[in-house]
């Protein structure tokens, strides 16, 4: 059938104008440009942008895949809270198989633990409303796309005093990883290509802080082929004629101040931190944990189980892929210890995972 | 993209343009791909039926400007043409 906003995307004709355009703008010498989303890395990968483009534009994939950087130590978390605490854990799917230090959610799931898998943290609510004789615990882990979804299960359970539901938050925000990412001179990344539907939440305002301070250029584009290719022309443009500014491509949904409702949500339920990012390191303000307000929803607070984080020593080179410094196919690990259906590392694990693109389409 | 992760509709980062069917209040249904489903409109103010919206793990997370979309794709458009006219 027909997807209507979708199928139009998708013109083979009008993809082969812009990848002319492209090359013609670029001239000899080819752009350095970050996919930021993992949600762009496997679009980029499936319609096989990367060798469309191959001598004009050099396309590196980013952090943007939630899965990918959640700590171990928020899996062992996890596991502890079940295992210690008797908790109902409510998850979205993709957090499975991500390995803690020890174990998986999916093996221990295996081994008798109740490990349910919801679409929507208001179903992980719904849950909890059902079973009031348990502690139900929503696995809260996101961008700022999920962090409202998250905050209005919190509120909804607040309002509807369903006081055995917590959420073990993971929450962390995208700019505060581009500015780091733009400041490593070992990257050297020319152009920004925004998510999408982070962008549709905060607002392509959102980016000004990175494009000026690193005077690098910044478009959000949207997820279906035209969209990435128009946005990665409109960097190449930009490149070429030496600004820096905030360009939106995706403007049939995202503005340039955001969704103000959600944004006023996520304020009232989470206060900004400092957070660690698995592979990458503490990076400060880039995560949200739960107010004082709904401090009684904190699975943290509420059980005395801390997420640690601390460097992973493992041949494992996640960390080097989520920052754009090596292709998956540069680690040793990539298609040998590390498969999709024997992850080693959190970026062969999410079908978002950087790792996992390239391995499926055949990227690397 | 699709409706639904490759897992059973439950990784997420997917979100896919879906029209709004029913309105009660916050709860709405819609339809993802020809599939239905309940979301939560918490997150919008204005929302009618038969508007196009952005969902995400449950939620409404915007809605989608028809306008805009054609704007988009009559640019997308003028690129094709002048590229065949050269």
């Amino acid at each position: 059938m027909r997807l209507k906003y979708i199928d139009e995307f998708r013109d083979p004709s009008t993809a082969r104008a812009l990848v002319g355009r492209i090359r013609k703008d670029a001239g000899d010498r080819p752009a350095r440009l970050m996919e930021v989303c993992g949600t762009h890395t496997v679009a980029i990968a499936r319609s096989g942008i990367r060798p469309l483009l191959s001598g004009a534009v050099t396309m590196v994939s980013g952090p943007g895949c939630p899965v990918c950087v959640t700590p171990d130590g928020y899996i062992d978390a996890a596991i502890a809270l079940g295992r210690e605490k008797g908790a109902l854990l409510a998850s979205f799917g993709d957090m499975l198989r991500v390995p803690g230090k020890t174990s998986s959610l999916e093996r221990e799931k295996g081994n008798g633990l109740d490990v349910r898998v919801v679409y929507s943290p208001l179903d992980a609510v719904a849950l909890a409303a059902e079973t009031r004789d348990r502690e139900v615990v929503f696995l809260g882990v996101g961008f700022e796309t999920t962090a409202p979804a998250i905050a209005g299960a919190v509120r909804t359970a607040a309002q509807r005093r369903i006081a055995n539901f917590s959420v073990l938050p993971s929450v962390r925000t995208i700019p505060e990883a581009m500015g780091l990412l733009a400041a490593d001179p070992e990257i050297r990344i020319e152009g920004f290509l925004c998510p999408a539907h982070v962008s549709v939440i905060i607002g392509a305002d959102a980016y000004r802080p990175v494009a000026e301070a690193h005077r690098i250029p910044c478009v959000v584009a949207g997820f279906e082929p035209l969209d990435i290719l128009m946005g990665i022309s409109m960097l190449v443009r930009q490149i070429r004629e030496g600004t820096a500014r905030v360009e939106n491509e995706y403007t049939r949904v995202a503005t340039r101040g955001g969704n103000r409702k959600a944004q006023e949500l996520v304020a009232e339920v989470f206060v900004p931190c400092d957070t660690g990012w698995r592979g990458i390191g503490v990076i400060p303000g880039s995560g949200l944990r739960i107010s004082e307000r709904y401090a009684a929803f904190d699975a943290e607070r509420k059980f005395g189980v801390p997420v640690v984080f601390s460097p992973e020593k493992t041949a494992c080179r996640c960390g080097d892929v989520l920052k754009g410094k090596i292709l998956p196919g540069d680690c040793p690990l990539f298609g040998k210890a590390c498969v999709p259906d024997e992850p080693y590392g959190p970026c062969m694990v999410s079908s978002e995972g950087t790792c996992a693109a390239y391995y499926k389409y055949g990227a690397s | 993209m699709r409706p639904s992760g490759s897992r059973g509709g439950s990784d997420m980062c997917l979100a896919v343009p879906a029209k709004v069917m029913e309105r009660n209040g916050d709860a709405a249904v819609v339809t993802l791909g020809g599939v239905r489903r309940e979301i939560s409109l918490m997150l919008l103010d204005d929302v009618s039926v038969g508007e196009w919206v952005i969902v995400h793990a449950g939620f409404a997370i915007e809605k989608l400007s028809e306008e805009e979309a054609e704007q988009t794709l009559s640019l997308l458009r003028e690129i094709a043409d002048a590229s065949e006219i050269h």
